[in-house]
């Protein structure tokens, strides 16, 4: 599409991921002359994510969308892994109220459900131009008043931008908005989509046909790095990933091929991968500062959301529906600021308003709390759970020995490893951090 | 001591063959700035730490090649160069990794 210059709109959104098409949508919905523009060939090419979206959130874009959108599985099963080399504990959720209407969640594939997302944008009265970057933003007397395109003549006008650009987010760092995130506030994922049949998966998974399954393995799917692999299930794929904190990564000189690889090939986890055939191999970064490494989310002219605005809690797997749910709160603010004729600072931070009121920003200052405490504490990562699986095959063993001999020398060994006093405070820390 | 052989396809360079690239040939959308900082960085986290191992250091040369071909675009390097030596932008519009399932 070539952009006759210069354009104006009401609204340019930059990025169709799941914020920047849902802002999209709703600003065409609500009557606005909205311009959406994206970097990749299509809406998604560009887009990554583990792959599990939310009934809930995403019908406050569009009541119910997963009657039309391309799904991958409802989530039956949630499931979690601890793992050391030789064991594993486990422990899950499921139920069969999450297998039919309205559900929970499904499995997605981003580049099919991001391309149906932006046509429903389009639909509504949107206007998408893709193969095109925006490398800076027009300022006039100090105020964002549009952006630059990489295209000849491609500067865009608009009363807002909404800078929906994702995680490395340049541009609210041309705006001025945020410094650089530092690599203890990041996680770098790689995942893989590896092929199988459905029999196949629902045989494995214990799964009624077209029902679908979540794994989270903490433990020894990370080398010991504060992250967490995953394997979900897709309709004839797995989503297969693994992922831990750059500055983990940094420290401990380790590849994420090679994590990927080391997560893939534990004895547990390759079992159910057997007879797969990779498909496709990606890497992402996911902001995990919580509400500490936020930038500021309004500027004059300026609106930022969802994984720009380092909107995720990776603790829940969270991510997609705060991206929905913060373009809700932006076009509402854009809404009201052009029924006011008002672009400023000062209307626009009502968006900041919305969001500290939301759910979001008291589940993401929750979040710093538990990511703070658990990067001071490398004990999590590298000395509970061997104990716990020791503690587990003490017990379980059937030996002979009285059970009280075996909850002492369980006690014991816990003692030996760490002192009373700082268990009592992981324990209390741990507890506090997630609560 | 026995060498043991990577397992066929566990190979980040194996597991490009299946993502799609459309590559500008023209240029590439990461520079490292400073040459003499590579010589001088101690760990050289880049070669390292990167998903498909855009960077290498040539050890004859005393620099980093940057095979911009591969990159996936994540931007760890960004953040995670210690001495933020690496310009990082978009490739140009329609260009870089295109996905085929996200």
């Amino acid at each position: 599409m070539i952009l006759s210059a210069p354009d104006r709109y009401d609204v340019v959104v930059v990025g169709a991921g799941l914020a920047g098409t849902a802002a999209s949508y709703l600003l065409a919905k609500a009557g606005m002359n909205v311009l959406c523009v994206e970097r990749g060939e299509e809406p998604g090419t560009k887009n990554v994510m583990g792959g599990i979206l939310y009934r809930q959130p995403t019908e406050k874009i569009i009541p119910g969308w997963w009657k039309d959108a391309p799904t991958e599985r409802p989530i039956v099963d949630e499931r979690l892994w601890l793992l050391t080399q030789d064991s594993m504990v486990q422990a899950g959720f499921r139920s069969a109220r999450y297998g039919e209407e309205p559900y929970n969640a499904f499995s997605v594939l981003r580049v099919k459900f991001d391309k149906w997302f932006a046509d429903q944008a389009i639909a509504a009265g949107a206007t998408l131009v893709t193969n095109t970057v925006v490398e800076d933003v027009i300022r006039e007397n100090g105020r964002v008043v549009g952006v630059k395109t990489g295209r000849d003549q491609g500067d865009i006008y608009a009363n807002i931008v909404i800078a929906a650009d994702g995680v490395n987010s340049l541009l609210s760092k041309r705006a001025g908005l945020h410094g650089e995130l530092a690599p203890n506030q990041v996680a770098l994922v790689t995942k893989e989509v590896i092929n199988m049949s459905r029999e196949k998966i629902e045989d494995r998974f214990l799964l009624n046909p077209n029902e679908g399954a979540t794994i989270e393995i903490f433990g020894d799917s990370t080398m010991a790095m504060l992250g967490y692999g995953f394997i979900y299930t897709n309709r004839d794929s797995l989503s297969v990933g693994v992922g831990a904190l750059l500055s983990d990564f940094i420290r401990k000189k380790i590849n994420p091929n090679v994590l990927m690889e080391h997560f893939k090939n534990h004895p547990m986890v390759k079992k159910l991968l057997e007879g797969g055939e990779a498909k496709e191999y990606m890497a992402h970064m996911i902001p995990e500062g919580g509400a500490a490494a936020m930038p500021p989310v309004y500027s004059d002219g300026i609106l930022v959301v969802g994984d720009a605005a380092g909107l995720s809690n990776p603790i829940y797997r969270e991510g997609s529906n705060l991206a929905l749910i913060s373009a809700k709160l932006a076009v509402q603010v854009c809404v009201e600021a052009h029924q006011r004729g008002d672009f400023s600072a000062h209307a626009l931070s009502r968006y900041k308003t919305l969001l500290d009121e939301s759910f979001i920003m008291d589940d993401l200052r929750a979040y710093s709390k538990t990511s703070q405490f658990f990067q001071k504490k490398p004990e999590f990562l590298e000395k509970y759970p061997g104990l716990l699986v020791d503690a587990l095959h003490e017990l379980l063993t059937v030996d002979s020995v009285p059970k009280r001999a075996k909850q002492r020398k369980i006690l014991r060994q816990v003692l030996a490893n760490r002192r009373p006093w700082d268990l009592a405070k992981d324990a209390i820390g741990a507890l506090r951090s997630l609560t | 001591m026995q060498v043991t052989q990577p397992a066929p396809g566990s190979r980040v360079e194996e597991k490009l063959y299946n993502v799609r690239f459309k590559t500008d040939e023209d240029q590439s959308h990461l520079i490292v700035m400073d040459a003499q900082m590579c010589a001088r960085c101690t760990d050289k986290p880049c070669t390292t730490f990167c998903p498909v191992n855009v960077y290498k250091w040539e050890t004859g040369d005393r620099k980093i090649t940057v095979s911009y071909e591969k990159c996936v675009e994540c931007g760890a390097c960004r953040i995670g160069c210690p001495y933020f030596n690496i310009e990082w932008r978009y490739p140009k519009g329609g260009f870089g990794v295109q996905y085929k399932f996200g």
